[in-house]
Formats: C-alpha cells, sequence, structure tokens
C-alpha cells in the first residue's frame, strides 16, 4: 500500500494542476484535500489494524536495479508510521491555511504541494539507500518552487539559498552513501543500498566517522541545526503560509528522522564518539536560535529562529544516546509539527489580512481579532513548554535523558526554557497585546474553516501534553531496536 | 474520598466552559459559573477532609492515569491527600472562593476589556485549578505542572489590561523571573531522578537515605532556587511588587494567598529531604531572614497600598521560610494558612478603598477615610491586626509560633531578626493605617459596593480573627507536631510585647505627634529612604546585569553573524564569475591567444615533469 499511497499523491498532483483548467474554481484545493484526507485515513486504518509480529505496519519490496542492488524497499514500522500521518495531517493544514491566499497558479501550487508530500512518505518509508536518496530529492525541488513562484518580496534569494544548502549537504550524504557501499562490497562482496544489509557494514575506524558525518551534516542542515541553520529564516519567512506550513512541520523532521534512522543506527560508534558534539550544538541551537528569535522584529522570522530552538532538542534528545531522549526527540517533532504550524499560519493569516509581518506595525489585534488572539496565545504558551502541552512532554524527556549524559551541556539547554519564554511572551505582546495601532480600523477574525484546523490542533497538543502513552508506544519498539542504546 | 478528584475537576470545567464559549456568556450566568466552580470545590474538599480525618489513615492516594512511561521513567497522575495537602486544598478552594465572590462585584462593572469578565473568571478558575493540581500531585512532575500553570495564570492575570504596555512589562516580568527558579527546579528533578529513579514524591522521600550529602544539600539547593522565584524571595523577589499591576482580587489570591506560597509547600513537602542536609536548611533560613528583613525595610517606604501590601506578603512568605529552614515545619505551614486569611481581607479591602476612589493607590492622596467607608476601614483594620500579630489575632499565634521555635531551635539570631522584623511591619502597617484613615479627608469617595462584596470580608473578618484556634485545635493533630511553648517567659513576652510598642511609636509618629521631617528630609535620610524604596536597588542591578547585555547582545546580532560567513562565501563565488565573465570577451583573435599560451603552458609541464 505504501507505494500505492506516494504513487497515489503524485498523481493527485498533476489531477490537481490539470483540474484547473478542465474544471476550474476550487478544483484543485478540494482534490488535494481529498488526497490528504483519504492518505490519512489509510494512514489510521494501518494503526488500528496493529503491527505484524516484526513490528511493521506495512511492507513492500520490488525489485528496480537489480544490477546494481537497488530495490524499491518501503516499509512502516511504529516511527515511521507516526511521521507520515503527521505528514499527511499537515498536508490538510497547509492546503486549509492557503485557501484563499494563493490566487494565481493554485493548480500548479497544489501539485507542488502533493509531490513534496509524496517525497516526504517516501523518506519516512524507504528502507533502500538509493531509494531514501531519490525521495529526499523529490521533495526538494518542489520546494524551491513553492517559494520561488509564491514567496513573498525576496523569494529569489530565499528559494536559491534553500536550494542550496539542501543540495550541497545532500551532496555528502550521496558521496557517504555510495563510499559505505563501496567499502560495503569491497568487504563483503555483496553489491546493495538495502539498509538492513548495510546495518552492519564492516568498515575502518577512521573512514566510518567521515562517512557519519556525511549522513549528520545532511541531516543536520535539514534540521537545522547551528551553524548551518541560516537559510531557514529566509525560506521560512518567504515562504507563502502552506510552504512554511509544510517546512517547519515535516521537512525539518526529515532531518530528525535520518539521524534516528540512519546516522545514528548504521555508524553506531562513531555517532557514540560524535554524541558530545551532538549535545553541544543542541544546547547551542537552543540558546542561539531563542536569542535570534527574539531580537527579530518580523512576526514569522521570530517563529522561524524559535524553530532552530525546538529542533535543538531533537539533537540533544538523539545523541543522549537513551531512550527518554530518543523518545524527548520524537515527541518534539510531533509537538513541534503541531504548534510551529499553528503559529506560522497565524503569521500567514496576519500578513493576509494586514499586508505586513512587521510586528511592530501591529499591536493591540486582540481587539479586533479575539480568536486569533487566544489561538496565538494558547500556541505560544504550548511552543513556550507549558506542562500539560505536547512540547513539554518532548521537551522535558530530551533534558531528562541528555542530563545522564552530560551535565553541563544539559544546564545551558534547560536555561533554553527562560530564553523560550522571553521570545514566547515578546511575539504575543507585540502583536496582539499593547496599545491597538491606530493604524489598524479593523482586521477580519478567523472563521470556521481556520478555527477548525487550529481546534485540531489544539487538540493534538493536549493529547500529546495529557496522554502521550500511545504515541511512545508507537516509537518505542523502533527505538528499542536500536542496540547502540544501553 | 473518591471525589477528592472532583476538587481540581471543577475549577477546570469552570475555566472550560467559560473558554469555549468565547465571552458570550451573559455576566450573571459567568459570574455563577465562576465563583460556583470554586464553591463546589471547596464544598467537596470539605468533605473529602472531613472523610478523610474520619478515616484516621495518614495519607490517602487517587491514582488516575500514567503520564507516561519512558524505560523506568514513569510519572503517574495520582492525587494524594495527607495533612500538608488538605490544609492546603482548604485554604485554595475556601479562601479562593471568598475572592471569586469579591471579584463577582469587583469585575461587575469593568468593561475596559471586550469579554473581560468571562475571560477573567476564565482565567481566575484555570489558575485554582493549577494551584490544586501543585498541591495534590502525588509526582513531582505533576507538582511541575501544576507550579508551571500557575505561574501562566499569573502571567495572564497580572497582564489582564493588557493594552497598557507597562501591564504587559510587568506580567512579563513575573513569568520570566520565575521560570529561572523554575529552571533551577527542572534540574533538581532531573537530578533527583538520575539519583533515585524516580520522580513519585513518596518513594524519593523514602529513598533519600541511599544519597550522598553533598547530593542531597545540591539538589535541596535545587528545589530551594525554583522554590524562591514562585514565593518572590531573595534573589527572585524583584517580580513582586510590579505584579500588583492585575486587578486586585487577583492580588489577593495570587500574590497573597496561595500562589506565593508554593515554594513554602515544595519546601514542606520535601521536608524528608531537607532533613538529609543541614546546609540546605540553613540556606532555606537565611533566605528567609535576609527576605524578611529587606522586604520589611522597603514597605516602610512605599507609598502605593498595594506595594506595601506586596512587601507585607513577601516579608511574611520570608518568616515561613525561616520557619521552614529552622525546624518549625507546622509552624510554617499555620502561618502560611493565617496569612492567607489575612492578606486576603487586607487586598480585598484595599481593592474596594481603590475602587471607591477611582483607581487611585497613593496613601498620601488618601486620608479619612474611617468614616467615609466603614466596611473597608474595618476589614483592613482587622486584617493589619492579623499582620502586625496582634494578640489572640490568628496571626499572633503563628508568628508567635515562628519566632519561639526560632529561639529554641536555632538561637537569637533568628529571633532577634524576626522580632526586628515584626516591629517593622507594625510601623509600616500602622503608618498604611493611619494616612489612609485617619486625619484629614482629601478625596471624596464613593462606595457602591454591594452585598457580595462585603459578605466575603466579613467572612475573612472571622477568620482572620479567630483563625488562630485552627492552629490550636485541628492543625496541631493534623500534622502531628505539637506546638508546644509558654507565652509567659521573658522571650515570649518580649515577642508580644515589641510589636505592640511598634504600633505605638508608630501612631505617634505617622499621625504628627513626633516630627521626623528633619530626620527623613537629611540628605542621609533621603537616601535612605530612596534606597528603601526601590526595593534595595535589585531591579537597578539585575537591569544592568542581566537585561541590558542579553537586549543589546541579541539586537547587535539581528542579522545573524553566522550567515556572514555564507554572505562572504557567496561574495567570492561571485568574485570569479566576475572575473570569468571578463574573459568572455567574444573576441576570437583573444581565444586564440589564449588556447596557444594554455597549450604552451601544458606542453611546459609535461616537458618539466
Amino acid at each position: 500500500m505504501i507505494l500505492a499511497v506516494v504513487l497515489g499523491l503524485l498523481a493527485a498532483g498533476v489531477v490537481a494542476w490539470a483540474s484547473e483548467r478542465l474544471v476550474g474554481g476550487h478544483a484543485p484545493r478540494i482534490v488535494s484535500l481529498a488526497a490528504f484526507a483519504l492518505g490519512l485515513a489509510w494512514a489510521v486504518w494501518e494503526w488500528q489494524g496493529g503491527a505484524a509480529a516484526n513490528g511493521l505496519y506495512a511492507a513492500q519490496f520490488f525489485e528496480w536495479i537489480p544490477r546494481f542492488g537497488i530495490n524499491v524497499i518501503l516499509e512502516m514500522d511504529g516511527l515511521s508510521l507516526l511521521m507520515v500521518a503527521l505528514t499527511l495531517f499537515l498536508g490538510i493544514v497547509a492546503v486549509v491555511s492557503s485557501w484563499d491566499e494563493i490566487e494565481t497558479g493554485q493548480g500548479f501550487f497544489q501539485f507542488n504541494i502533493l509531490w513534496v508530500m509524496a517525497g516526504v512518505v517516501g523518506v519516512f518509508t524507504a528502507l533502500d539507500l538509493f531509494l531514501f536518496f531519490f525521495f529526499w530529492e523529490v521533495m526538494l525541488i518542489p520546494m524551491y518552487f513553492l517559494i520561488a513562484i509564491w514567496g513573498h518580496e525576496k523569494k529569489g534569494y530565499a528559494s536559491m539559498k534553500f536550494f542550496l544548502f539542501t543540495q550541497i549537504s545532500g551532496l555528502l550524504m550521496l558521496l557517504a552513501i555510495l563510499a559505505l557501499v563501496f567499502f560495503h562490497y569491497a568487504s563483503s562482496g555483496d553489491l546493495t543500498f538495502d539498509y538492513k544489509e548495510l546495518l552492519g557494514a564492516a568498515i575502518a575506524g577512521e573512514m566510518r566517522f567521515w562517512l557519519m558525518l556525511g549522513f549528520f551534516v545532511a541531516f543536520a542542515t535539514k534540521l537545522p541545526s547551528v551553524p548551518v541553520h541560516t537559510w531557514l529564516p529566509d525560506a521560512h519567512t518567504q515562504a507563502p503560509t502552506a510552504g512554511s506550513v509544510i517546512l517547519a512541520g515535516i521537512l525539518l523532521k526529515t532531518g530528525a528522522y535520518g539521524l534516528i534512522r540512519f546516522a545514528v543506527p548504521l555508524f553506531p560508534d562513531a555517532s557514540r564518539q560524535f554524541s558530545t558534539w551532538g549535545l553541544a550544538l543542541g544546547a547551542a541551537s537552543i540558546l542561539y536560535g531563542g536569542a535570534m528569535a527574539f531580537s527579530q522584529s518580523d512576526f514569522k522570522r521570530l517563529v522561524a529562529y524559535s524553530s532552530i530552538a525546538h529542533m535543538g532538542f531533537v539533537l540533544l534528545g538523539v545523541y543522549a544516546f537513551n531512550e527518554q531522549g530518543m523518545q524527548g526527540a520524537v515527541i518534539t517533532m510531533i509537538a513541534h509539527g503541531f504548534s510551529t504550524a499553528a503559529l506560522f499560519m497565524m503569521a500567514g493569516a496576519i500578513q493576509q489580512r494586514l499586508h505586513t509581518r512587521e510586528m511592530s506595525r501591529m499591536g493591540g489585534l486582540w481587539v479586533h481579532a479575539p480568536r486569533m488572539g487566544v489561538m496565538t496565545m494558547f500556541f505560544v504558551v504550548a511552543s513556550v513548554g507549558m506542562p500539560g502541552l505536547g512540547n513539554f512532554v518532548g521537551e522535558f524527556l530530551a533534558l531528562l535523558g541528555a542530563f545522564k549524559a552530560n551535565v553541563p551541556l544539559t544546564v545551558a539547554a534547560t536555561l533554553g526554557i527562560v530564553v523560550a519564554a522571553i521570545y514566547g511572551l515578546y511575539l504575543l505582546q507585540r502583536s496582539f497585546q499593547g496599545t491597538p495601532n491606530p493604524e489598524i480600523e479593523s482586521m477580519r477574525d478567523f472563521g470556521f474553516r481556520e478555527m477548525s484546523v487550529m481546534v485540531l490542533m489544539m487538540i493534538g497538543l493536549l493529547w500529546v501534553g495529557v496522554y502521550p502513552q500511545p504515541l511512545l508506544d508507537m516509537s518505542a519498539a523502533t527505538i528499542a531496536s536500536l542496540d547502540v542504546l544501553p | 474520598m473518591d471525589l477528592l478528584w472532583l476538587v481540581p475537576t471543577l475549577p477546570l470545567l469552570g475555566f472550560a466552559l467559560l473558554f469555549v464559549t468565547e465571552g458570550k456568556l451573559p455576566d450573571k450566568l459567568v459570574a455563577i459559573v465562576g465563583a460556583g466552580s470554586v464553591g463546589l470545590a471547596a464544598i467537596v474538599a470539605l468533605f473529602a477532609g472531613y472523610a478523610f480525618v474520619q478515616s484516621g489513615e495518614a495519607a490517602y492516594t487517587l491514582p488516575l492515569w500514567t503520564w507516561m512511561s519512558v524505560a523506568g521513567f514513569e510519572p503517574s497522575i495520582a492525587l494524594h491527600l495527607d495533612a500538608l495537602s488538605l490544609v492546603m486544598i482548604g485554604v485554595i478552594t475556601g479562601v479562593g472562593f471568598l475572592i471569586h465572590v469579591y471579584a463577582t462585584g469587583y469585575m461587575w462593572k469593568d468593561h475596559e476589556e471586550p469579554q473581560g469578565y468571562s475571560r477573567f473568571f476564565a482565567y481566575m478558575n484555570l489558575f485554582v485549578f493549577a494551584m490544586l493540581m501543585l498541591v495534590l500531585g502525588d509526582n513531582l512532575l505533576v507538582l511541575f505542572l501544576g507550579w508551571e500553570g500557575v505561574g501562566l495564570c499569573s502571567y495572564l492575570l497580572i497582564g489582564f489590561y493588557h493594552r497598557d504596555p507597562a501591564n504587559g512589562f510587568a506580567a512579563r516580568k513575573a513569568f520570566v523571573v520565575t521560570r529561572v527558579g523554575d529552571t533551577a527546579l527542572a534540574l533538581g528533578l532531573f537530578l533527583l531522578f538520575r539519583e533515585l529513579g524516580t520522580l513519585h514524591i513518596q518513594q524519593a522521600l523514602a529513598g533519600v537515605g541511599s544519597l550522598t550529602p553533598g547530593m542531597a544539600t545540591l539538589i535541596c539547593l535545587l528545589l530551594l532556587g525554583g522554590a524562591v522565584g514562585k514565593s518572590a524571595q531573595l534573589p527572585l523577589q524583584t517580580w513582586l511588587p510590579d505584579a500588583m499591576a492585575g486587578p486586585t482580587p487577583v492580588s489577593a489570591l495570587i500574590h497573597a494567598a496561595t500562589m506565593v506560597t508554593a515554594g513554602v509547600y515544595l519546601i514542606a513537602r520535601m521536608q524528608g529531604l531537607y532533613l538529609e542536609s543541614a546546609d540546605a536548611q540553613q540556606a532555606v533560613a537565611v533566605v528567609g531572614l535576609l527576605t524578611l528583613l529587606i522586604a520589611s525595610f522597603t514597605a516602610l517606604a512605599q507609598n502605593d497600598i498595594k506595594r506595601i501590601l506586596a512587601y507585607s506578603t513577601m516579608s511574611q512568605i520570608g518568616y515561613m521560610f525561616m520557619a521552614l529552614g529552622v525546624g518549625a515545619w507546622s509552624a510554617a505551614i499555620f502561618h502560611l494558612m493565617t496569612h492567607a486569611f489575612f492578606k486576603a481581607l487586607l487586598f480585598l479591602s484595599a481593592g474596594s478603598v481603590i475602587l471607591a476612589l477611582r483607581h487611585e493607590q497613593d496613601i498620601f492622596k488618601m486620608g479619612g477615610l474611617r468614616s467615609q467607608l466603614p466596611v473597608p476601614f474595618i476589614s483592613m483594620a482587622i486584617g493589619s491586626l492579623g499582620l502586625v500579630a496582634f494578640p489572640l489575632t490568628s496571626g499572633f499565634f503563628s508568628k508567635d509560633a515562628i519566632l519561639l521555635t526560632a529561639w529554641q531551635n536555632a538561637g537569637w539570631l533568628y529571633w532577634g531578626g524576626g522580632l526586628l522584623a515584626a516591629a517593622l511591619t507594625a510601623l509600616y502597617t500602622t503608618r498604611m493605617m493611619v494616612l489612609a484613615f485617619f486625619g484629614e479627608p482629601r478625596t471624596e469617595p464613593r462606595d457602591d459596593s454591594r452585598a457580595n462584596m462585603w459578605l466575603p470580608l466579613m467572612v475573612l473578618w472571622a477568620l482572620s480573627v479567630g483563625g488562630g484556634w485552627f492552629g490550636i485545635g485541628v492543625l496541631d493533630d493534623l500534622l502531628g507536631e505539637v506546638l508546644e511553648f509558654s507565652h509567659f517567659e521573658p522571650v515570649a513576652l518580649a515577642t508580644t510585647l515589641v510589636p505592640l510598642l511598634a504600633i505605638a511609636l508608630g501612631w505617634l509618629i505617622f499621625s504628627g505627634k513626633v516630627d521626623v521631617a528633619r530626620l527623613v528630609e537629611s540628605s542621609l535620610g533621603g537616601s535612605v529612604r530612596r534606597f528603601f524604596a526601590s526595593g534595595w536597588g535589585f531591579d537597578w542591578l539585575y537591569e544592568r546585569v542581566f537585561v541590558k547585555p542579553f537586549v543589546w547582545l541579541a539586537r547587535a546580532n539581528r542579522n545573524d553573524v553566522v550567515d556572514s560567513v555564507y554572505r562572504i562565501a557567496v561574495g567570492i563565488t561571485r568574485g570569479f564569475h566576475h572575473v570569468a565573465a571578463l574573459l568572455q570577451t567574444g573576441r576570437l583573435r583573444w581565444y586564440a591567444v589564449n588556447m596557444a599560451l594554455g597549450l604552451i603552458l601544458v606542453i611546459l609541464i609535461v616537458v618539466v615533469d
């Protein structure tokens, strides 16, 4: 079924594009929405069906290029399923959030959204390194188009920066993949891109470290971690709302997923050797991202930098090298998907209404749009790490795990919760509270369409915050199978 | 007792209802939901408490569900009722209910905010819920949930009139400063979990014996870091005076009766841990004593009635910390309870005064209010008697218990410091009362408060006066530590008399019978007064040491210095591109020459090699 879903999303993209001419009106949006809804229904159905004895919810195998040991291996375990479900859900959010934002070329717009998401679903399920890299590239190009065509004033610069960062780091990963396959071939005589075969590849110590670094750089750039983060503020700020939602909600998570699925298990020793650096980069991202967020005057750019801080917790959790840290990383991925997607949606809604992202030109918006105010408050509070909401569970577990691994770096990272409070409340007060800006006479509040997705994300965060056990159970098997953990 | 879960759930439901209806409920219904939910919770708490006392058990635990379970980290969401939490939920729901009823009147004509009435009660209910979770949580992570929850609600309520940026600033300050403490608390939890493998309070307390003394001290100090943040003690006390920006019932609920006591509760709850470390206990006592003295001196120099009360709160919490530090555990909780009674009364009556004077808070602009506002005057007077520990009022019993235990357990220093602060308390309270209620009238108040405002005051009269008998009767049995000391020894006599003398002195000074103007207006007197008025310059210091450098760094790096590395790389690439583009002239001769030169170069390299 996995391949059918990926192909289905790709096909839906073509249909959506074609429907603009053939049918017109809302047709492309409806096609897109239906495709994501069907996909999500499938994911929920697989979840309800439970996992097979081998821990997989779905698996497929086709021969592709047997001469080079390249096959279509698609498998979905608990972690993959969580990520796929989040992807498809945020697909719906992306479509709804840009419902009346995109006026020109909405057919091609929906095409790009669907193709990005198809690539992402592939990334989350591919267990053949060649296929994985293929999907990694598939999600890149449509994203580039989304920013370059429908972006804001500096879209050319931002999209090119996004493309170059991702492409150069992707190239490093490709080299690492090819080298890994080659060394494995040299030692075992077996030419294969199969992840499971490569897990135990025998490679000399020195080389192992460099290959790990190739993967790490690619994933850390996508995550992104300090100091390879600078593409993100530009890309997010310039992207249309749906683009930001997808970028923050999903694309960043492919980096986190890559670390958990590939970088760490393929090179356990080298990763452990590297773990102090991973923790340090995580703590640096938390503090630096937070401080940068505070210094921004652009609503969207502030949220973008806050993403870097949140992803720092993922890095911290993964390189804690224990189950609590790893689970913290996974929960942070999900909770951040909801909270930040909602805040980007808010930024887009404000920009659509006031034609600005500058907070100095906002102020007191609560008076005009109390619903938007309440929603902003809720998601700011969530991203500040309030217990009872999802982000807290993730961040607390990540810190708890990291504390066992390295105390000084965890202390530094924990200070990040103070910084988060500073920039979070600053965002809320500059935009929705304070003296109403006299230049703004009125602002349309959220209607039913916007509120329905907002409420869904609220429920999601509450669920993750109060009873995360079902999610933890889903990823537990995957994490336990990483035999690198103590 | 099985219905214990209803106690926090009812206020939560109240919040949910007010939140979901988006302010569309009529105000009367909002008042019923807002105050009613807390009132019902108080009734349930009363029944649960009665059943608990009848059962004669030491503790009752009601497990609800496992929050999460990850590799041995299994915090459960469970409610734990014992004497300590029973006293706490009694205070929170009881005093909380009275404050809610009062607020239905206080906020009635407040139309400054759209849907403000509903939003106000939503936040208040959420606050009560969070505070109840804090004291009922069986696990430190649940306590942390309540801990952060009260922080959030205090942020929302301090900044309730959010259109004034000054209120926003005060709210932000409160949240961020207490979060610094929360960071310490979180680290304490990480350390506790690493050492003992659990955050379950009872299990952890049972296992503290296995900690090394150094480790126990470290954990205690980290928890103390959290406690000083929430309870506005040195060195994280600076947020409390600014927090008076919220509506006055908020000050009564959050910044007097309940939230600031969270730190006291935390330390009392972790008593077993603190008993492992004499150093940590000493630190708690020192923090309490210093805060007590600093806050008392500061209160003496304030003109804003709410700020006077805020500093008095800070100093009274200082008494509780000192009590915890010197081992007077139940005396601390006793004082927590009586303080909740008289401080709620003081704040609510101050609220009535402020409302009658159309939001005037400067005591120098008041005067002679005694006859114009009789109910607030009597309320304020009764509350003040409690605050200065006038004999036989509630505050008298609890403060005596603290000071005399300090004498017994820790010697003259703590006793003397506490007594000095008691004298100062009497002095500034007398100053406030005399300036506001006696002398010449300077304003024309208009008191249109109704029964829902003065009825809660009257209940609090009774509690402030008679609340001390709880300590002698009920509380002793509950907390199992009998407060036993004679009231007729010289030390006890001094403890009782000093505040009375201070009241008399205050009366002489502030009603103008003794002229101290020359002393106050001398250059030294003036600078001392300004130093006290500024709260000993802590804001000034923190502004320069923390706030300014952080803001400066953030602003200076607005364009992200890391990005400049990439910008330089782009610049270099562009430079090469430019040079390369120059070579493309389009002239055949130029290309031919270059090809020839290149060929020669290649041949040379080959030949030389």
